[in-house]
């Protein structure tokens, strides 16, 4: 696949009126986050950021997005999303029973854990998860679909699409205080914004992401 | 940089300056063993402006917020993530058919309430909504006039700035909205176009966030992340608008300050409250005291201040506290087009039509409008996934349309059904009290308003020229009800004047209130019909009646 925004780096516009000071500690603290479990046992973490790199496959042009120590990171600092479904423990259970019963799943249909089976395999335990097919020891009653949905997924989009990596993958304008925007109608970009690449216009586009 | 959520602000003689960076006002502080005329729980869409004309007609005040003191120049980044730091997250209990997911769709907690990071849709009532029962045929008639109302909306408005056309296509006649209407983008654009091509009409929304200076508040720069709070003070947010004003009034705030329980004493009236702050629980004197915590921490309170004379809970002869609680439906439309829309550029929700309010030719009860939508990249992605199931390397390409994607988004009314409501559960939170349990389930009106929504904006989106369309079906936003007002003490907790039946001197004012919920955004009524409160009371005070 081809870059849609080539050459836009969301991170070179944060010296500039799009980012005000609390907005750049803000990613500074993102991007500085420790990559080493706090929450999670070794074992589990590792099942998480197999699981992770299945959701999101990362990109091979920019640097990878840690998704694993983000959820973990939630875990550790008790952030809650508001509300907790009556069926579903804690957050914190919830992980736990859910990655291991990731791993029981991958051991009982090929004999290893989830980390090292295929990357195919590990698709297919997590659509077994998606179906709610997976059910027994671990999960110890918790549905795998509520559990897949509502928290493994949700967690790790949302941190994949809170990095600024994300953010100039899909070309979009980031933070953006103080400046704004001023071209409101269909098809018009500030200069400040991601340049997309029409077929043919590449060079173009890339001369105009080097100027955001 | 001082951090907001470690210790309160508003202490020793002085509040945050909303306007300045690192700036103080002065703030009257009231002592806690004297009674105060008023205290206030809640500083929201229906606490900020019942605290600030209850001030300014010479009352003494104290409003208490559990959240933070936000100053949003300084302590707001433009960020997604960051900006959690503005929703109720404490923990809550959902079920039911369909649970409501609790968060930044419903619940704030700062100064200001929700408010803070509303989308600022700032619309009327449709006046058959106050008689829905006599009129339509469903829900419960309120003890209000439509044109009483009329006028306290124009207040509303005016006190708010808000910005809007020259003329409001639905509805009676109504004063021309203060600020001229923002700018459409290009999503708002979109829907103009599908409407038209429907026979529709439509309008660029009415929005609280001003098109042209207005005090220390800047014009809107279109930055598009309203509803993770403003950093430039544009949008009218209780924090900004009626909070000063209070403050200069000689209200006194207090923040993260949580009340836990209101105390009755041996003539059954309430006597002040229990509230925790720096570490310890105290307690304020009160004459009165009004609860407008929104439609769950208000019966929640409510209900954890039971006690011996009052065993079901402050308010609750009718047994109706926390029932009847209403959210509204909150489906979309999604598609894409070969245009750049870049929707996230500006406020959410820049047009809007509310055709079928108006439009009683449907076999269902209850109305909608629908808007244009910019969410950012967190939002677009959850929808990805809760609607298309997506994951994995389909989910990242479909993501990199993200320019490229428009939609519309429905605010339908759902009908109060007396077993859709909060109650206590078992579990305690942080301060040792009881968290809310929250049940909701559907019923077969809900789903024919929300089948017939889907159905129209999907043919306007495709009329419009939008591709490969899909409908997002199951997301809610708003609530309502669990304290209705009334005019027969055996099926309402408040009377017009939002004071309850039970308790002469306890007050709700709030969502809460609403009997019915209307399919329009609810912030502009609960600040309308608080400011009618006031009003109310200054005039019960006038004939000795409090």
């Amino acid at each position: 696949m081809t870059d849609q925004y080539p050459g836009y780096d969301v991170l070179a516009k944060r010296r500039t009126p799009s980012w005000n000071e609390q907005t750049r500690q803000a990613i500074n603290g993102r991007l500085a986050i420790p990559r080493e479990p706090r929450f999670l046992s070794p074992d589990l973490f590792a099942v998480l950021d197999a699981a992770c790199r299945r959701i999101i496959p990362q990109p091979t042009e920019r640097p990878p997005v840690p998704l694993a120590a983000y959820i973990d990171a939630k875990l550790f600092n008790k952030q809650s999303d508001g509300y907790r479904l009556a069926q579903m423990p804690d957050q914190g259970d919830t992980y736990r029973r859910g990655l291991a019963g990731l791993d029981e799943a991958a051991r009982s249909q090929h004999g290893l854990g989830f980390t090292a089976i295929a990357p195919e395999a590990q698709d297919e335990v997590l659509r077994q998860a998606h179906a709610g097919k997976l059910t027994g020891g671990a999960w110890q009653g918790m549905p795998s679909k509520t559990f897949f949905e509502h928290r493994l997924l949700n967690d790790t989009v949302t941190a994949y699409y809170g990095h600024p990596t994300a953010w100039s993958e899909i070309g979009f304008g980031g933070p953006a205080s103080p400046r704004g925007y001023v071209r409101m109608a269909l098809n018009r970009r500030d200069p400040w914004e991601a340049a997309e690449a029409k077929p043919g216009e590449e060079a173009r586009a890339r001369r105009e992401n080097d100027h955001v | 940089m001082s951090d907001p959520l470690a210790a309160p602000r508003a202490i020793q003689g002085r509040a945050p300056d909303v306007f300045r960076e690192g700036g103080w006002v002065e703030m009257r502080e009231f002592s806690e063993s004297e009674a105060v005329d008023f205290v206030v729980i809640g500083t929201g869409a229906g606490g900020g402006p019942l605290i600030t004309r209850l001030a300014e007609q010479g009352f003494s005040v104290v409003g208490f917020d559990a959240g933070p003191y936000f100053r949003p120049l300084e302590d707001f980044a433009s960020d997604e993530t960051a900006q959690n730091q503005l929703y109720w997250l404490d923990e809550r209990i959902v079920d039911g058919e369909n649970p409501i997911r609790m968060g930044g769709n419903n619940s704030g907690k700062a100064v200001g309430g929700s408010t803070v990071h509303f989308a600022m849709v700032s619309l009327r009532f449709r006046p058959e909504w106050f008689k829905s029962r006599s009129l339509l045929g469903y829900g419960a008639d309120w003890p209000l006039d439509w044109r009483e109302m009329w006028d306290y909306y124009g207040k509303a408005e005016r006190a708010l700035s808000i910005s809007g056309p020259v003329t409001y296509p639905w509805g009676p006649k109504r004063p021309r909205y203060p600020y001229r209407a923002h700018e459409m983008n290009g999503a708002a654009e979109v829907l103009a176009r599908g409407a038209e091509a429907m026979g529709y009409k439509w309008s660029p929304t009415p929005l609280a966030t001003v098109s042209a200076p207005r005090g220390d508040s800047p014009p809107c720069v279109y930055r598009g992340f309203c509803r993770f709070g403003c950093s430039t003070n544009a949008k009218q947010s209780q924090l900004v608008a009626f909070i000063p004003r209070a403050l200069a009034a000689g209200a006194e705030i207090r923040d993260l300050a949580m009340v836990g329980r209101i105390e009755t004493g041996a003539d059954g009236r309430a006597t002040g409250v229990h509230y925790f702050r720096e570490g310890r629980w105290r307690f304020q004197r009160a004459r009165n005291v009004v609860v407008a915590g929104y439609a769950i921490e208000t019966p929640r309170l409510l209900l954890n201040s039971a006690n011996d004379r009052y065993p079901d809970g402050l308010a609750n002869s009718s047994g109706l506290v926390g029932r009847n609680l209403m959210t509204q439906s909150n489906q979309a439309v999604y598609g894409s087009m070969k245009d750049e829309v870049r929707w996230n550029k500006g406020p959410p929700s820049l047009s809007i039509t509310e055709h079928w309010n108006y439009d009683d030719r449907k076999d269902f009860f209850g109305g909608y409008c629908w808007m244009a939508q910019g969410p950012l990249p967190i939002e677009w992605v959850t929808v990805l996934t809760g609607s298309l199931g997506l994951w994995g390397e389909q989910l990242r390409e479909r993501m990199k349309n993200y320019n490229h994607q428009v939609g519309v988004k429905m605010v339908g009314e759902m009908l109060p059904n007396e077993n859709n409501r909060v109650t206590l559960a078992d579990e305690t939170d942080q301060y040792g009290l009881r968290i809310p349990r929250i049940t909701y389930s559907w019923g077969d009106n809900d789903k024919a308003l929300v089948a017939h929504a889907l159905d129209k904006m999907q043919t306007s989106m495709e009329l419009a020229g939008v591709r490969d369309t899909f409908q997002q079906v199951d997301d809610t936003n708003h609530l309502a009800g669990t304290a209705r007002m009334g005019s027969d003490p055996r099926s309402s907790v408040v009377n017009a004047d939002c004071r309850s039946w039970d308790i002469p001197n306890l007050w709700v004012c709030d969502g809460s209130i609403f009997p019915t919920t209307g399919g329009v955004n609810p912030s502009l009524t609960i600040s309308a019909i608080a400011l009618r409160t006031a009003d109310r009371i200054k005039a019960l005070a006038d004939r000795g009646e409090l």
